[in-house]
């Protein structure tokens, strides 16, 4: 039965003119400018998984390969442009980040493998995104960026390229980020529109099947931003949005309360697997 | 005038509409499930396979090649393997139980199963605007695509 199924697949991937495909996530290892990526590693304790794997497993040779080399990886020039920014004054004080925490290579290690956290003004979890928005507004004098806008998306892809290698670990002790995680993971449980699927349905149920030509990761988000084959620069809510569309189902706001405990929840699943930023998919 | 005019033509279309369906369509909530499954075709017009056939492909439609092999439709590119493969699902169920899974696969395997219903209203939260009180498939189609899935024999 399963070598029938696979046989199937085998022969839609030959009329694509693709190579072969596996079912289950490959036996590869992943080290990126000798800066070796922990792409399954023992899931903590409560996990539904024994072992989380990264969607770097699941994907085909030629994009693992655009991943493994920062030449051909095409998020790299988001990462070049987020440096730019890093530099460039903005706002009324006349400064840009850089003015404040300096070489990022030191100041923001570090700060891709543990967001998001706990932020005691806004009494809710922060992630990168929002934080630039909090240094903008609150230290430099200008505008928030708004969502996928204004170099927000290559921004922070820099700032958590800082982190490539480093494994995934949340705070959850911090504040009330033990209540968002509790509700993300109802979010993670809850079956939403037309089609009634959770996204446990696809990345818990479903992971290792093929839906159509995707081959279904556990859905983890330690490569966001990611490069995305198919459609170029991706951000996290942005994909979160996208997964919750296709069950057709009315979409959150970026940065609304169920996204950010939905990305301190899913963060959380993939525990110890190392910050990929800006990994290469699909 | 004219105003008045397209209203009432457009409320007695409507009527007419609702009539016809009220007359041979069995709504979403009304379908009857026994241990053999759906008897009683849901429009009593005999389901067409070739248009059940197109139902199955389509993205827009059942798209059920997203989570099932199908060695018939080997042209179309991609099959899924979410479900397991419809190679002679008819020599393995009755018409009643394949037309059960399709209208509300939940009744028929468990609460828990991934494969959505395509005419049930008993679906997820927060369905986007476009397709709230809608099913997945009209009544005619799952009669369509079962004809279809008739014709899956060993
Ligand atoms: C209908 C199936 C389906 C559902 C439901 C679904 N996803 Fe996905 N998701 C996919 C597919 C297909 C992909 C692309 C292949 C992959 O990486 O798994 C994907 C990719 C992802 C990725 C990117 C993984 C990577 O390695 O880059 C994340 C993160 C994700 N999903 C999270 C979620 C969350 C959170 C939910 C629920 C809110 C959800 N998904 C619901 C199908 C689904
Ligand atoms: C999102 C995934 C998904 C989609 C889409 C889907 N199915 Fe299924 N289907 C399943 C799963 C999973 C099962 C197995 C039951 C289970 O274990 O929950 C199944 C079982 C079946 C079976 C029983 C097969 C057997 O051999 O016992 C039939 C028949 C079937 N599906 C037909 C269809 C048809 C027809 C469509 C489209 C109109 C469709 N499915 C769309 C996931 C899906």
């Amino acid at each position: 039965m399963k070598r029938l199924l696979i046989a199937g697949v085998v022969m839609a991937a030959a009329f694509a003119g693709s190579g072969p495909v596996w079912a289950d996530p490959v036996d590869d290892t992943l080290e990126i400018d000798g800066t070796p990526i922990i792409t399954r590693a023992k899931a903590p304790e409560g996990h539904p998984f024994d072992e989380v794997y990264s969607g770097w497993l699941f994907r085909e040779a030629e994009t693992r390969d655009a991943e493994r080399d920062s030449i051909e990886n095409p998020g790299m020039i988001a990462v070049e442009d987020g440096e730019v920014l890093w530099n460039k004054v903005e706002g009324t004080a006349g400064k840009s980040c850089a003015s404040c925490h300096g070489d990022a290579a030191e100041s923001m290690k570090g700060i891709g493998a543990s967001f998001p956290k706990w932020d005691a003004d806004s009494n809710k979890p922060i992630n990168v995104e929002l934080q630039i928005n909090k240094c903008r507004t609150e230290q430099m004098g200008a505008e928030p960026l708004a969502f996928n806008k204004g170099g927000q998306q290559e921004l922070t892809s820099y700032i958590k390229h800082q982190s490539l290698g480093m494994p995934v670990q949340i705070d959850l002790t911090q504040g009330d980020m033990q209540a968002w995680w509790e509700k993300g993971k109802d979010l993670y449980y809850t079956r939403t529109g037309q089609l009634n699927l959770a996204c446990a349905s696809c990345h818990e149920v479903a992971m290792g099947k093929y839906i159509r030509a995707d081959h279904l990761s556990q859905g983890q988000v330690n490569g966001f931003p990611t490069y995305r084959l198919k459609s170029g620069l991706t951000s996290l809510h942005q994909r979160f949005r996208g997964c919750i569309r296709d069950t057709r189902a009315e979409q959150p706001k970026a940065f609304s309360d169920e996204l950010m405990a939905l990305e301190t929840y899913v963060t959380w699943r993939g525990t110890g697997l190392s910050v990929e930023t800006p990994s290469v998919r699909q | 005038m004219t105003r008045r005019m397209k209203i009432t033509l457009g409320a007695i279309a409507a009527v007419a509409l609702s009539t016809a369906a009220i007359a041979s369509e069995a709504s979403p909530d009304a379908v009857e499930f026994t241990d053999d499954g759906v008897a009683v075709s849901l429009t009593g017009v005999a389901g067409d396979p070739a248009a059940g056939a197109e139902a199955f492909k389509s993205r827009k439609l059942g798209n059920c090649l997203a989570c099932h092999a199908n060695t018939d439709m080997s042209k179309e590119l991609f099959h899924g393997d979410v479900g397991p493969s419809l190679d002679g699902v008819a020599s393995r169920w009755e018409e009643p139980m394949l037309r059960a899974i399709v209208v509300n696969s939940k009744a028929v395997f468990t609460d828990e199963t991934v494969m959505p219903g395509f005419y049930s209203l008993n679906v997820g939260q927060h369905v986007a605007k476009d397709f709230v009180g809608k099913t997945i498939l009209t009544a005619q189609q799952v009669e369509d695509v079962v004809a279809y899935l008739g014709t899956l024999k060993e």
